[in-house]
């Protein structure tokens, strides 16, 4: 770990949880996101009496009390949410990680939990979306009465442009594809374990909003991940190693809208750029330092334009970066060993911020030798949020 | 047919736009103080910090700064396959919006990054018009020419 400052190294993530992944669970979201959270305080060995804070997602559809409710929490002293679908994933961590350095609390959980394959379906064209009563309402104005409301159509308009500017190539975001896949294929917990595919695999799939294929988009999924978080001090005292947290980090970018930020000159993810910088800054590391990476990846083509925005090669250059197998388990530098979104399960990002702990733990299926941090980011396209995990 | 429709959510900050798209104009938010131009609208001028909004209309043309061919799932009221642009307009800012008739029959796009629009209005009833766009040099078969008009 890094010597504290500031908020690196305050906290670390010691207990992960999580149901099943699914297409049905069969039980509500709330049961869900409770039976993740025992998970999670069952693997580090404390129990729901040591928990003072809970934070999620501001779209997570069971709140902090009813969560503590059939918890059998007898008080809380830190609750929050984080807003931007899953751009809150990394930040539920960040939250915990100052309220734990300012003492506020002592041992907060973050969860996320939904049906989002048997109920509401997040791929599907979202009416709720277009019609909610505030600004993200009014901003979806703009385009959803035009026929542009999924998330797969707002990222291949960004996909597209990216192509004629740098001239990546449906293969290159394929490349992400086979290497989730390929990950998953070895991990008995993702939904394509045993299931890999090749990049002509990824080609011959039907188009689904050019110039994205099927296997460019990532699952629906039921199912709930849970993270506690405790003090670095108190994390070295429990049952697992901790996953130290050596920055966490939130970035909204100029003209900031959700999935639409169309109106600045490059389109882009700059907002990535303002969370890599803010992880950069409080570790004092940089990309060099990272050993893998766990990159959000609801659709391929925003894998390499984080590369891009996090420093690990420059602004076109991913298709290069990703090219020959580089960002597969054996490869230079691995991303999203448990499969990813597309192949373990589509969690909000919350599964991959557990993988991160897995490899600092030394328990991922298929573990990379040598991890001493790595980066986790959360969902691209609206404003977002990282973590630099370290052992 | 309005059925399924997606209407759009307007507000004080937006109205403006949508009665002028019901009276054939397409119109862009301008700073009565500095003349700044601002889309999507919204209560403050970003250059000048003044509330003292006005519009112009635009000439209704653009430049095809990015798109899609959005063929599933469904859109409510549309049939699919439909092409989405992001439009440059002449005066400088960008629209998100439907360009019509640019899918040959056999499913493919018929549209490119750099190609000229026109704007047109599809009114679906009394309370909503939208804007949708068109290629500016209508396709000859096979052939794509877009014509530079500026």
């Amino acid at each position: 770990m890094i010597a504290p400052n500031g908020l690196s190294g305050r906290a670390a993530i010691a207990g992960i949880g999580a149901t099943e992944f699914s297409k049905e669970s069969g039980r509500s979201e709330l049961q869900l996101s409770v039976e993740a959270v025992q998970h999670a305080l069952a693997d580090c060995g404390l129990t729901v009496d040591d928990v003072d804070g809970l934070t999620t997602f501001t779209m997570d559809t069971s709140s902090e009390i009813a969560v503590a409710r059939e918890l059998g929490m007898k008080e809380m002293r830190f609750f929050s949410r984080i807003n931007y679908g899953g751009g809150a994933a990394c930040a539920t961590v960040q939250q915990a990680a100052m309220a734990i350095a300012t003492g506020v609390a002592d041992v907060v959980v973050c969860y996320r939990g939904f049906n989002e394959r048997s109920e509401s379906r997040f791929g599907q064209f979202s009416v709720a979306a277009a019609t909610q009563v505030n600004t993200n309402g009014l901003d979806n104005a703009w385009s959803y009465p035009m026929g542009l409301g999924t998330p797969a159509a707002t990222v291949a308009m960004q996909a597209t442009r990216y192509m004629h500017e740098y001239g990546a190539t449906s293969e290159d975001f394929g490349r992400v594809a086979v290497a989730d896949r390929r990950h998953a294929a070895t991990n008995p917990n993702a939904f394509f374990y045993g299931r890999p595919i090749t990049l002509e695999d990824h080609q011959s799939s039907r188009m689904i909003v050019d110039p994205l294929h099927l296997l460019d988009c990532c699952q629906e999924s039921d199912g709930a991940v849970a993270l506690v978080v405790v003090s670095a001090e108190r994390a070295a005292d429990l049952k697992q190693p901790p996953a130290y947290i050596t920055a966490a980090a939130q970035g909204s970018g100029a003209d900031q809208f959700v999935m639409t930020s169309y109106y600045r000159s490059d389109i882009g993810i700059p907002e990535m750029g303002v969370v890599g910088r803010e992880l950069w800054r409080q570790s004092g590391l940089g990309p060099a330092d990272m050993r893998m990476g766990i990159l959000y990846d609801h659709f391929t083509p925003y894998v390499l334009m984080q590369l891009e925005e996090l420093g690990f090669c420059g602004r076109g250059e991913a298709p290069g970066f990703v090219a020959d197998g580089r960002i597969e388990v054996d490869g230079a530098f691995p991303l999203n060993t448990h499969g990813g979104q597309l192949g373990e399960a589509y969690i909000h990002g919350m599964n991959g911020i557990a993988e991160g702990v897995r490899q600092i733990r030394g328990t991922s299926v298929n573990p990379v030798a040598g991890v001493d941090h790595l980066v986790v980011t959360a969902g691209t396209g609206v404003p977002t949020s990282g973590l630099v995990l370290s052992a | 047919m309005t059925a399924g429709v997606i209407r759009p959510m307007m507000g004080r900050d937006s109205q403006f736009f949508w009665d002028g798209t019901a009276a054939g104009e397409l119109r862009i938010q301008q700073c009565n103080a500095c003349g700044a131009l601002r889309f999507p609208p919204g209560p403050t001028c970003v250059e000048c910090g003044k509330f003292d909004r006005g519009h112009v209309v635009a000439a209704g043309t653009g430049t095809v700064f990015s798109y899609v061919v959005h063929r599933y799932p469904p859109v409510p009221g549309k049939e699919l396959p439909i092409v989405i642009a992001l439009v440059d307009l002449d005066e400088g800012v960008r629209m998100v919006g439907e360009v019509v008739d640019a899918v040959s029959d056999s499913g493919d796009a018929e549209i490119e990054i750099g190609m000229r629009l026109r704007v047109d209005y599809r009114r679906i009833d009394d309370d909503l018009t939208l804007p949708i766009w068109r290629l500016d040099t209508p396709r000859t078969s096979a052939t794509r020419r877009p014509k530079e008009t500026r």
